[in-house]
């Protein structure tokens, strides 16, 4: 029963969120009951980019931000406060919405970039041949972890010794 | 990467800051405080720092400054890898 009733409803009111875009309040108000509406993954093929290549999908824009590579938990975060944006879910944000955070998006260094710049921090260290740098070269932590047990990250998947446990003592 | 706060400087033992203007002294001198970064006065100098056992010889590139001496010289043998044949 809720469902036949919210099904011809939702796309009503989504029309009317997108029109009143500028003003945030009613926008706030209005869209709440929207994004409790029950999902149909059928319904959504289409996926926002944001940030380049990135592509979330229907979940809300603070967490599909996090699949940018350089965006987090607390950088997703910091950009809806910093754009006084409510938290929507992301197909339901209009195209103005998008591009905006489009913009926000691309002021934080992000994805390519990123991941450039970190591996230009590493290969500097390794070049000058630091402890760091040599950490990095022989794979293991760089941060004075102990390598006993674990370091399983760095280190890869377990290599059995041959014969370590058969020889009797 | 500035780890310590900004006030406080670098920190450098108390004889190498004493060498800060006098580059030829510093030139193949022995190094045993490995704590003490390496500030850019000590520039385009070899340096031997001490690694526990012997002296390590480094020569002092514009990258290495901002580090610490005893980041370039290692204090632990590498364990040869897939060689424990003595033991038994």
């Amino acid at each position: 029963m809720v469902q036949t009733l919210a099904m011809p409803v939702a796309p009503a009111l989504s029309v009317i969120c997108n029109g009143h875009n500028n003003n945030l309040l009613t926008n706030a108000s209005l869209s709440f009951p929207v994004s409790k509406q029950p999902q149909y993954p059928s319904l959504s093929i289409q996926c926002a980019r944001v940030g380049g290549v990135e592509i979330p999908n229907n979940k809300r824009i603070e967490y599909s931000l996090q699949y940018i590579h350089g965006v987090g938990r607390t950088r997703a975060r910091q950009i809806l406060v910093d754009l006084k944006m409510e938290n929507k879910i992301t197909k339901d944000m209009s195209e103005e919405e998008l591009i905006t955070i489009r913009d926000e998006v691309s002021k934080y260094m992000i994805e390519g970039d990123l991941r450039r710049f970190n591996a230009l921090a590493i290969r500097r260290l390794k070049e000058i041949q630091c402890y760091r740098g040599i950490r990095h070269i022989q794979g293991l932590p760089c941060r004075g972890q102990h390598t006993k047990n674990n370091c399983r990250t760095l280190k890869g998947k377990r290599v059995a010794i041959a014969g370590k446990k058969k020889a009797p003592r | 990467m500035p780890r310590r706060s900004l006030w406080k400087g670098s920190f450098v033992d108390a004889f190498l800051a004493e060498l800060k203007n006098k580059k030829d002294v510093l030139a193949n001198k022995k190094i045993w405080s490995r704590r003490s970064s390496i500030l850019p006065e000590f520039l385009n100098t070899t340096v031997r720092i001490y690694n526990g056992r012997n002296f390590v010889r480094c020569k002092v590139t514009e990258e290495k400054v901002g580090h610490k001496f005893g980041e370039f010289a290692i204090t632990r043998k590498r364990r040869p890898f897939g060689a424990p044949k003595g033991k038994k």
